[in-house]
């Protein structure tokens, strides 16, 4: 018998499944994750996740580099709303020093944190438009992210990794043309989500489509680790902007969306919801704002001369604010041997830095709680039994980030 | 299960029989397409047409001179002590008798370049400087047929000279 060129591994020609990769590279993935289904037709017999491959070492990273030079590696987290992950990380270290900031800083921070919220559902919802089927509403949507992406670039100079704000406040005040704009987003952003949900909500393919999809049960939920919309639409409604309000948020009045199955249409509406619950948190907080008469209007940073560097026209000027400039830049002032562990609602879920110091200068270790690490467990036991299709749905339904699955 | 007092539960009922003939969705659908037909561009047609950036923006590097053309870096590294990326290196020299018109300080960057592969245009240099000598301008995509081209040499990077070449100077420092 001639030799076999072909070494076909054991049992697979008796094998009546077929072995699918969805990923790493799959167009509909959106992202560097691979999933090694087992089909029998079109049904999901068996799934396997695999992450690692946009693994780039960011808790080891942050071993070796001061606290400021943290944030940019937090822009790359969940890069659709880095900078929620920058103010947790802000909030973080503000935490181990014992910073506490001022009020105009909290509103200010929490406008970002609430236009960061809105531009990642707003991807994430139309991306599950665009999964199901439908385009036309992600290119709607689009545009208006823009005008968020805008507001970041007139406040950091940078529109996607935006490296936003410092320890103790922002880099820069907010300008005339940054409140412009803002006002702009909030007067326009409403008929545009509501045409957004025109085109969804009541649509009977996409209903058809999302409802029963992907379902989890709050206790499945909760035993996962699920946290912000995809527990929220599984019926619990725990946000930590509730549970241990961060950034005064406890001055604010604003609802908590929750759904009842947790399915993608759940999901869907969950996060639409919360979109107009964050517009109405940006308004609040813009009115707030306003308010501020005289030197309390200018204030955009806290006191905090070991950690904030001193203005630029003092560091030309001044040896004491040179100095200082100096140490802080080179990352020479030890900070409080401790550890910490601080939580913002991400536009995801919980996501938590957990920060140990051993009074060096730069973090003992540094652990991320990135929830789209949490949720990609559950992956297998959404999609099982499932159609091919439904994977799709599911996976940008639960929001799954690549470079927040890996940090 | 109920945490707080302000869970709000989503709308979740069923199709009505309109919804479910889909008729009337189809139109709807129909007219919000038809609608953005008649609506101002979003778009703008990128390489004629450039939209204009914040005076923050974080582009690519220039390096500064003062008003009489001197380079106002004087290699004191801190910029590179600030990049994330390690992308910047320089080396620093003494000027000699006779630079003064060349160099602001005593010591400057003999070498100075920025690995624009590795950059990740934080700022953090811009905000490090203490010279007033790094910034971040608005230009952006760099375009190169190799690697090599993309490490920025102090050529690259410094802005005109205003004595030989005012109109660039100042273009270069954003005022024209």
């Amino acid at each position: 018998m001639a030799e076999q060129h072909i070494k076909l591994p054991e049992g697979s020609i008796e094998k009546t499944t077929t072995t699918l990769n969805l990923g790493p590279t799959h167009p509909a993935t959106h992202g560097v994750m691979q999933n090694i289904l087992e089909l029998d037709g079109e049904r999901i017999v068996s799934a396997e996740q695999t992450i690692g491959y946009i693994h780039r070492a960011f808790e080891k990273i942050a071993e070796r580099r001061p606290l400021y030079q943290i944030t940019p590696l937090t822009d790359r987290l969940n890069y659709c709303s880095s900078p929620i992950n920058n103010m947790g990380w802000h909030l973080t270290c503000e935490k181990l020093l014992g910073v506490k900031t001022p009020k105009r800083v909290d509103y200010l921070r929490i406008i970002i944190m609430e236009l960061a919220r809105i531009s990642d559902h707003l991807i994430c919802n139309s991306i599950v438009g665009v999964d199901s089927g439908a385009y036309t509403g992600f290119l709607y949507v689009m545009q208006y992210r823009e005008l968020i992406y805008e507001i970041y670039e007139e406040v950091c100079g940078s529109r996607l990794t935006t490296n936003i704000g410092r320890i103790g406040g922002f880099e820069r005040n907010f300008n005339d043309i940054a409140f412009q704009k803002i006002q702009k987003f909030l007067d326009e952003y409403p008929r545009v989500l509501k045409e957004f949900e025109n085109l969804f909500t009541r649509n009977r393919i996409f209903m058809e489509r999302t409802i029963g999809a992907g379902a989890i049960s709050a206790e499945r939920a909760l035993n996962y680790g699920f946290t912000g919309p995809n527990l929220r639409a599984a019926g619990v409604d725990y946000d930590v902007r509730v549970a241990t309000p961060y950034s005064s948020y406890g001055d604010f009045q604003f609802n908590i969306p929750v759904g009842s199955t947790g399915d993608c249409y759940d999901r869907f509406l969950v996060r639409n919801q919360e979109m107009w619950e964050s517009l109405s948190i940006i308004r609040q907080a813009f009115e707030k704002v306003q308010e501020f008469k005289g030197t309390e209007a200018d204030i955009y940073h806290a006191d905090v001369p070991e950690y904030y560097l001193p203005e630029k026209k003092d560091v030309y000027t001044k040896m004491e604010a040179l100095i200082w400039h100096f140490k802080i830049i080179m990352g020479e002032i030890d900070m409080p041997a401790g550890e910490v562990y601080n939580s913002v609602e991400g536009a995801n879920g919980e996501l938590g830095f957990y920060l140990v110091s051993d009074g060096g200068r730069t973090p003992y270790r540094l652990h991320f709680r990135r929830p789209c690490f949490i949720y990609y467990q559950a992956y297998e036991e959404l999609i099982k039994g499932a159609m091919l299709s439904d994977a799709i749905i599911v996976m940008s339904s639960l929001n799954l980030i690549a470079g927040e699955m890996d940090a | 299960m109920q945490l707080t007092s302000r869970a709000k539960p989503v709308d979740r009922k069923p199709m009505t029989w309109l919804e479910r003939i889909y008729l009337w969705n189809i139109f709807k659908g129909m007219m919000i397409t038809l609608s953005h037909l008649f609506k101002r561009k979003a778009t703008i047609k990128y390489p004629e047409e450039k939209r204009s950036f914040s005076k923050v923006f974080r582009g690519l590097h220039i390096l500064n001179r003062d008003e009489e053309g001197r380079e106002r870096c004087t290699a004191c590294g801190l910029c590179a002590v600030a990049c994330p990326a390690e992308a910047i290196t320089m080396e620093a020299a003494e000027r000699q008798p006779g630079e003064e018109n060349l160099y602001r300080e005593e010591k400057y960057a003999a070498k100075y370049e920025i690995n624009m592969l590795r950059c990740i245009f934080c700022g953090y240099c811009e905000e490090a400087c203490p010279k007033d000598a790094i910034y971040l301008s608005q230009t952006f995509a760099p375009a190169n047929y190799g690697r090599q081209g993309f490490i920025y040499k102090k050529t690259d990077l410094l802005i005109p000279d205003p004595k030989t070449d005012p109109e660039g100077y100042r273009k270069a420092k954003g005022e024209a």
